[in-house]
């Protein structure tokens, strides 16, 4: 996005321009699950070993991508509003987080699911499903951290400190969390171990990524919005369209 | 400078320049932002709008350049109850880079009328007492250029007052500066002495 | 400066001395934890060596975390910490002394006594240096780490829950490599790769968190 950052980094200039982009990027969103969902139950042939019940990956592996990637993104304008002191970094950054929380969880769900039928158990102790339950939980600290923070600016900034910390710690984690894997008698059970990948799944979950992807820049825009209305409700802009809407 | 708090605005487009050798009064009602605008002075919070500068500088990217030279007393004693009153001085002290052994430590003491009780635990001192070891710091602060103090006469009887008035005159003779705020009506000899009061809401 | 720090040392241990209730729970909250999971699991020996070093460890983690609530609460109340931040050491090397302060009165005293603990779960005698190795080399990075959320929930209802959320899943690299020193060298393979990992992790820690904990504090004082 080659936009002229600047003009829109103040939040009255970004809220319309958020709500247009929300939608079109809503409607890709629409477009592009629905064709990897397509793409993923229908046309993409049953796997030998596994039968149907793998088709839970291609929404467990695009929704653990997303996850990951939301919060190194949360951590990044976390970032950006310490090192500059811009009120909207700090808006983003707390938008992303549910979602961001929401992916971690359908990640856990979904990786429940497919351990039943495959393996026999409703969780397996495997490096990455491990791993992103730690995840879910730095997400949910940093939530918390926000929620208890009554001062906005004081919130944005602890929560800048603390997604950077756990950004660092992330790759520290996954690393330790797959030695522990290892060491003990090395599960056999591992969800990474995805069928040998037929070009139309691969296709399928990569579509589903980016459907993904657009769902959450959507959603998390619409939460900016919801976000700036309430910081800035002194404002003039933020009257009026209030007003305006109501 | 503008600073607000939560919605309110306590001040806005106020600024002011402090030399050596003057004397700078803030006052108000309570809640007025007293507090806040000498926090923001020693760069502990930041301004919405607007910066603080020494020697040209913004405080706030000089730090420990800057802090070296501020002595700051705020409505807390920052006193640890369970130090004596020496030990309680001296730690301030080293903290804030004044050399001082404890011959002049009881020195001060004695000057703010503690005399004899140097160590008690600060815990069993009264409330008068307490302040009085935490202002025992502007008698060894000679050597750091600005004070900044945060109504710094309260729970002190009218001997006591004295003394620290008579502690912030000396420092604004010798060439130091000095902002504190005060409910009190204060008579402090200076050079120049000046005033800003805050207005509240 | 280094007259600043020690200053700063010696006055944590003088005030821990003084209270010393503060720290003796700690540590009896670590016994009696520890001494809970054979309770809860069974006396059976062969599953408590086991689990010996996991327990030991999570208790560790658990006592660990329940200190942190004196690492700057206390100055914050009475205006010492503002103090700190306004004087002439930089600080970051303010938190760094004020955390080996106290890790010396939280977290030495869970090392020396582990050994002593362990026997209780029939640890073999020959790995008890091991165990007393990667928490001392542990639980000083537990409090690094935990400074960091005890600085980021200053002054905030219900701090102390809130601290515990943010900071275990931090912990968890530590909490794994550390116990895993310790069956490592109980099934046979040797503790040196996790060992030598805690002595990286105590390095990157040491070095960095302070600095993140300073941060911190300037942003919760504001």
């Amino acid at each position: 996005m080659s936009i002229n950052w600047f003009k829109y980094s103040s939040p009255q200039t970004f809220f319309p321009l958020a709500g247009k982009l929300a939608l079109g990027f809503g409607l890709l969103a629409l477009l592009a699950c629905g064709m990897g969902l397509y793409l993923g139950f229908f046309v993409a042939p049953t796997d030998a070993q596994q039968g149907e019940a793998y088709r839970i990956i291609f929404i467990h592996v695009p929704a653990a991508w997303m996850s990951m990637f939301l919060y190194v993104v949360m951590a990044f304008w976390g970032g950006i509003g310490l090192a500059f002191n811009t009120r909207l970094s700090g808006m983003m950054a707390s938008a992303i987080a549910p979602t961001g929380a929401l992916f971690t969880f359908i990640a856990l769900w979904t990786g429940s699911f497919w351990g039943k039928p495959t393996w026999g158990t409703w969780w397996v102790w495997d490096a990455r499903l491990t791993s992103e339950l730690i995840l879910l939980f730095l997400y949910f600290g940093f939530m918390a951290l926000q929620a208890s923070i009554d001062d906005p600016r004081r919130a944005d900034r602890a929560g800048a400190v603390l997604a950077l910390v756990g950004v660092v710690n992330v790759p520290i984690i996954y690393f330790s969390v797959k030695w522990w894997n290892t060491l003990h008698q090395g599960a056999s059970v591992s969800l990474t171990k995805a069928p040998s990948m037929a070009a139309t799944m691969l296709t399928g979950m990569l579509i589903m990524s980016f459907g993904f992807w657009f769902y959450s820049i959507a959603a998390v825009l619409l939460r900016a919005r919801c976000i700036m209305l309430e910081r800035e409700r002194s404002a003039d802009w933020a009257g009026q369209y209030a007003r305006g809407a109501a | 400078m503008r600073c607000a708090r939560g919605e309110r605005t306590l001040f806005d487009q106020l600024s002011f320049t402090l030399k050596g050798g003057e004397l700078l009064r803030i006052g108000g009602p309570n809640g007025s932002g007293k507090t806040s605008l000498l926090r923001i002075a020693c760069g502990l919070l930041e301004p919405d709008r607007g910066e603080v500068r020494w020697g040209g500088e913004n405080v706030r990217k000089l730090k420990e350049d800057f802090w070296v030279r501020l002595l700051y007393i705020g409505h807390a004693n920052a006193l640890k109850d369970d130090l004596t009153a020496s030990e309680n001085l001296s730690v301030a002290c080293t903290l804030a880079g004044i050399v001082a052994d404890e011959r002049r430590i009881s020195g001060a003491l004695g000057q703010l009328g503690l005399a004899g009780r140097e160590n008690l635990p600060a815990r069993v001192l009264s409330q008068g007492q307490r302040r009085r070891v935490a202002l025992a710091r502007l008698a060894l602060g000679a050597d750091v250029p600005l004070w900044v103090l945060d109504e710094p006469f309260t729970a002190l009887d009218a001997a006591a007052v004295d003394c620290v008035q008579g502690l912030i005159g000396g420092h604004v003779s010798r060439g130091g500066r000095v902002i504190y705020s005060t409910h009190y009506e204060a008579s402090i000899a200076a050079a120049v002495s000046r005033r800003i009061d805050l207005a509240g809401s | 400066m280094i007259a600043a720090l020690r200053c700063v040392i010696v006055r944590d241990l003088r005030l821990a001395a003084r209270r010393s209730s503060d720290v003796m729970t700690v540590v009896l909250f670590f016994v009696i934890v520890v001494s809970l999971f054979p309770l809860g699991i069974g006396p059976e020996p062969k599953l408590l060596r086991t689990v010996a070093p996991g327990v030991l460890w999570v208790a560790a983690l658990l006592a660990s975390m329940l200190a942190l609530g004196r690492v700057f609460a206390a100055d914050h109340a009475d205006g010492t910490l503002e103090q700190m931040m306004l004087g002439a050491t930089p600080l970051g090397l303010v938190v760094a002394a004020k955390v080996f302060a106290h890790w010396l009165v939280s977290g030495l005293p869970l090392v020396l006594i582990s050994p002593v603990l362990a026997l209780q779960f029939d640890f073999p005698q020959e790995l008890l240096g091991v165990l007393a190795l990667s928490l001392a080399l542990g639980t000083p990075v537990l409090s690094l780490i935990g400074a960091i959320g005890a600085a980021l929930t200053l002054g905030l209802r219900g701090a102390g829950t809130l601290l515990s959320l943010l900071v275990l899943p931090l912990y968890v690299p530590v909490l794994i490599i550390g116990a895993g020193a310790a069956e490592a060298a109980a099934s046979g393979l040797g503790g040196h790769a996790q060992l030598l990992l805690l002595g990286a992790m105590l390095i990157f820690a040491g070095a960095f968190a302070p600095w993140a904990a300073a941060v911190a504090l300037r942003i919760s004082v504001e």
